[in-house]
Formats: C-alpha cells, structure tokens, sequence
C-alpha cells in the first residue's frame, strides 16, 4: 500500500478541473441576482423553534436497585444531584468499552499492515488495550456501588458514542492506513484523560472520596495513554516526511 | 462492442455466482475517483433497485412467473449489492446526495438531448430543472452545515446555480401526472429512457427518505422531507409516461434490455479498469436476464421478442459535462409549469398547484433559508472572496 501522503490524481480541488471551473465561475456569476434573499427566515429562525421546544436526548436512567441505599457513598450523595455523577460515570463507563474495541481494531491492522506499523510499539498498545479493560470494570463496580445501572445508556454515554462513530469508521476502514488510525486513537485518548480528569473532581466534590481514589489510578494510566500516543503520533509524521 | 439485444447469449442465468466476498469489493476513492464515475455507480444501483421493485411488484400480481421471477430477482439483489457496496464509508450521506443529483442532472440531460419523442424530451427537461435546483439547495447546505465545497464531489463538470426554485416545485398531483408514450408507436429509446429515468428517480427518492432522518440538524431534516417530496412527484411524473398497457412480461423485457443498455453505456465511458470491468461483467449477466425472460415473455404472450425489442442499442448515454444544454434549458424553460399532462407559463399554473403549494409553505421554505444568499464559490462560502479573486 502507499503511504497515505503519497501524490496522486487527487481530483476534489479545483485546480484539477481550472477551465471546468472557470466555466462554473461564469455561470455562477451570471446568476448572482439569483442570490438575492428570497426569503426573510433565516438559518437561525428555523433553528431557534427546535431549540426553543426540543426534549432532552434522553434522562439519567433512574438507580435500579436500592441495595446500595444504605451505603455511606449514596447517604453522602441524598439530596444532591447523583444523576450527574451517574451519568458521567455511564459515559466514561461506555467510552472504556469502545476504547476497548478501538484498540483491538488497531492492533489487528496493526498486525497486518506491518510494512507501516514499524514504529508502533505494539506491547504498549497491548497494555493500553488491556488498561482500558481494567478501567471498564473499575467505573462498572463504581456504579453498583451506587445502585445505578452500568448496562444502561446515559446521556453523556449516548454523547460520546455519536462523537465516537468516526474514530471507529477511520479504524476500520482497510483504506486507512495505520498512521490514520493512531490519529482516531489519539483523538480518543485526548478526550478520555479529560473525561477521567473531570470525573474524579465531580467523585470528590460529592463527596465519593474513594471512588475519585480508585479512579486516579486510572487517570495516571490514561496519561501514559496520551503521552505515547501523541509521540507516536508526531514520530510517525516525521518519519513519513523523511525528517 | 455492438450488442445484439435478440442474439447474444450473455452469461447463461446458472453461471451468474457470487460470495460474500465477490459482493464486497474495494469501494472507490471519493477523492480520486472521476466524478462521474461515482455518478454511473449511483445510476446503476438505481437500475438494479427499479429491477427488484419492479419483480416484486410483478411477482405479487402474477403468480405464474413467481419462479422466473425468484430466479432472475436473487441475480439483481447481488448485482445491486456489488454496486452499491463500491460507495466508500468516508463519503457522507449528504456528499452522497451530492452525487445522486450530479446524477439526476447529467444522466436526465443527455436523456433529454437523445429522446426522439418531442413531449418525453419536454419532461425530462422539466424534470432536470427542478433536480438542477436541488444541487444548489443540498450545496448551499453542505457548505453551511459542514463548511464543505461540494464541487469536491461535483469536480468542475456541473454548475451549482439556481434552477426551478424548490419552494415552487411543489404541485397538486394532478399537475404531475403526464401524457404515456404509446408502446406500439414508440421508438424502443423512448421507453429505455423512461426506464432509466424513472428508476433514477425513485431510488433517490428512497435515498432521501432513508437518509433524512440521519440528520441531526433541523434544517438538513426539513430540507430533506421538503426534496424527497419533490423526489416523489417526480416518480409520479416519469412513471405515468410509460405506457401502462404493456403486459408484464412486456414490461419485465423492456426493464432488462434498460439494464443491458444501462451497463453497456457505463462500459463505454468507464476509464477505471476495476469498475469497467464490473460493468462488462455485469452487461454479460443482464444479457443472460434478457435471453432467459425473452423466453418468459413468448409463453406468457405469445408473441416474438422481436416486437418489442431492437436487435441494436441505440447510442449509449453520454456520461459527460452537459453545461451547455443545462443553461440554454434553464434560460429558455425556468419559468415553466404544469398544468395537468401540459406545460404551461407559471402565469398560468392551476390555483389547485398555487394552493397546495401555499399550504405547504406556510411555516417558511427549507430550501429558500438554506441558500438564502449562498452562492458556490471555489473552497466554499467562508472562501468565497479569496477563491473568486485568484479565479479570476
């Protein structure tokens, strides 16, 4: 396969077609009176209304268990906003999970690729992998703890899955090459430490001073995440450019 | 290559194989790839679409042909899969609509240059204006939404401009029913166009009502229920051109010398090797369709092929820029509308359109918001002054 920075007849600008857009330039010229206004609603009218009436994507599903009632963490968590904390907890709970499958997506095309995956430190990859496992397990138990449900989807999880559709769609498309697909997973990355970051100062400030302990071992994991992959990132670009 | 529709023998129907694997191959380049090869890409799963609908509906009226029917239906399901699945996944829905209405104005414009029947030409015209527009309205919104030039898609070969207006497109029904060709008296590239049109139509019809809803912006979803309207109208209009008399296995023949004459004119302009030579494969397999319903057709209506089909295509569609006709059309008939099966000055469009048309409207027009003062410029909107100066 070529390297992804290769030339080639790349036909999306338009100085590939000059004369054919020229032409366009002329038509599209030729017609400007055209552009006048037709109508006194704007983008922003039409939007406004949706704004204005639209329902919540969907709620903090409510704690399906009362077990966990009684335990000190929920009795500090009474009469203050635990939907939050569980909602956060859901989205970073779904977003280990896709991490999970980024990973083993990388890794296998990794694997296969192995002309362009020469400065992938494949062991590391590995570990982040099995990290982000760990991690999926320690937000899982953090939830029960609470009562709350962590087989069920939170608004925030909702929001990153739709955030997420395209890391997966670059790492899965054979057509994108290794250094392509470590991009996606150091977008991910970038927004799982500040995901962790986030959580464990909302953990702390409702007074879940264990879980925000268990979970800053996750945070200084994540970080070692971002360092290599950001290096990894940079190295492999360099390397593309020769220098 | 000349075809024979009457004598070639294509690939016999037990030939015609597939795996999974076979169904899924490499999808093109959506920045390499010439426009118009996505274009034929996009027509083509059209065509394959119109086969299956056209067999199921065939199938749930004539019990006699339910197996022929299967038989012949599971190839095109195949068929339109392969084609379908060459679209690759970076190509967004609305950069795919893009394509289709490159589709909707290229393909109906050479249709339109080639029809020898005066009056099918004038629809197809009619039509063309209307998708014209459409371009210029997705455009606007590709840009405005996504900060996307959708002449990245379109590639210089076609002018993103005003056409028919969309908010005026909308019509009573009555005035998008037309006059049908008569299957006696018809020349057989009347009724291949009829075909290719049609089917053209319906599935970006199906396209936008499929994708619609994928939108998470109001306006992308209000645009996209306001143009699948018009798509409907549309299939409404080319469908009631084609003779309604036909039996069905007249129909049936004349729907697989359309795919034959469909993939030969893909095969004749197709410069990338891997997708010319999908198209010979599949021009083989429809041959095969042909001979195998030609025999269909002679038990079901007793009568010879030969009455309905010409032994010779006619000149294949020409996958080309068709700026020039596309202008001189909208100069000369921007200002048309129907009135019934006729066309008239929009001075004298029936108040049952005008009133329709009103009701619909009343909340304010998707399509005249989202390219309210847009015009392409190179690079798109947000470019536009420095775009057009170093054009110039």
């Amino acid at each position: 396969m070529k390297p992804p920075s290769s030339m080639g007849m790349n036909r999306t600008g338009v100085d590939m077609s000059p004369d054919l857009v020229e032409e366009m330039i002329r038509g599209t010229q030729a017609v400007a009176m055209a552009r006048e206004a037709t109508t006194t609603k704007t983008l922003s009218d039409y939007r406004s209304a949706y704004l204005q009436d639209a329902e919540p994507i969907g709620t903090v599903p409510m704690p399906g268990t009362l077990k966990g009632a009684a335990k000190a963490g929920v009795q500090k968590l009474m009469g203050r906003h635990a939907e939050v904390l569980i909602d956060k907890l859901g989205a970073r709970l779904a977003f280990e999970r896709t991490g999970i499958r980024l990973y083993d997506a990388l890794l296998a095309k990794c694997m296969i690729r192995t002309d362009e995956a020469g400065d992938v430190p494949l062991d590391d990859l590995r570990q982040f992998r099995d990290a982000e496992a760990r991690h999926m397990a320690l937000v899982w138990d953090a939830m029960r703890e609470l009562g709350a449900d962590p087989t069920a989807v939170t608004p925030m999880a909702d929001t990153n899955a739709v955030a997420s559709i395209g890391l997966m769609q670059i790492i899965s498309d054979p057509r994108m090459s290794v250094s392509q697909s470590i991009h996606a997973i150091h977008v991910a990355e970038l927004a799982d430490h500040d995901g962790w970051e986030l959580l464990i100062k909302l953990a702390g400030q409702l007074g879940q001073d264990d879980m925000a302990d268990r979970f800053k071992s996750a945070l200084t994991e994540e970080e070692r995440h971002l360092t290599t992959i950001r290096r990894l990132t940079e190295r492999i670009c360099l390397t593309e450019a020769g220098v | 290559m000349a075809v024979n529709l009457l004598k070639d023998k294509g690939t016999p129907l037990d030939r015609q194989h597939f795996t999974w694997k076979d169904l899924v191959h490499p999808p093109i380049s959506k920045m390499n790839v010439d426009a118009f090869t996505r274009v034929r890409i996009i027509l083509m799963n059209g065509i394959e679409s119109e086969a299956l609908r056209f067999q199921h509906s065939c199938a749930r009226m004539n019990k006699g042909l339910q197996v022929p029917l299967a038989q012949v239906r599971r190839k095109e399901q195949h068929q339109q899969t392969l084609v379908n699945w060459l679209l690759p996944a970076d190509q967004s829905p609305l950069e795919t609509t893009i394509g289709y209405e490159q589709v909707a104005i290229e393909v109906t414009a050479s249709l339109a240059q080639n029809e020898p029947d005066p009056y099918v030409a004038q629809v197809l015209r009619f039509g063309l204006l209307e998708d014209f527009d459409h371009l210029y309205r997705y455009s606007a919104l590709l840009d405005r939404l996504q900060g996307i030039d959708a002449n990245t898609i379109t590639q210089g070969y076609t002018d993103i401009v005003p056409g028919r207006p969309t908010v005026d497109e909308h019509r009573a029904p009555e005035d998008d029913l037309r006059e049908h060709y008569n299957k006696q008296t018809a020349q057989p590239l009347t009724k291949l166009n009829a075909l290719t049109i049609m089917a053209g139509e319906h599935q970006t019809h199906d396209y936008y009502m499929h994708y619609g809803p994928w939108f998470a912006d109001p306006v992308a979803r209000q645009l996209y229920a306001e143009i699948a309207s018009i798509e409907e109208q549309h299939v409404t209009q080319y469908e009631s051109i084609i003779d309604p008399t036909e039996s069905w296995a007249e129909k049936w023949l004349l729907h697989e010398a359309t795919e034959v004459y469909n993939y030969y004119s893909c095969m004749t302009h197709e410069e990338h090797p891997r997708i010319k030579a999908i198209w010979e494969r599949f021009l083989d397999y429809e041959l095969g369709h042909l001979q195998f319903v030609m025999e269909v057709f002679k038990q079901a209506d007793r009568r010879d092929p030969a009455e309905v089909l010409p032994a010779s295509l006619p000149e294949p569609i020409a996958y080309k820029s068709h700026r020039e006709f596309v202008r001189q059309v909208l100069n000369d008939e921007v200002n048309l509308r129907a009135d019934g099966t006729r066309f008239v000055d929009k001075s004298r469009e029936p108040e049952r359109s005008l009133t329709y048309r009103q009701q619909l409207n009343a909340d304010g027009s998707p399509s005249n918001t989202v390219a309210a003062g847009w015009q392409w410029a190179p690079g798109g909107e947000l470019a536009a002054r420095r775009g057009i100066k170093e054009a110039a």
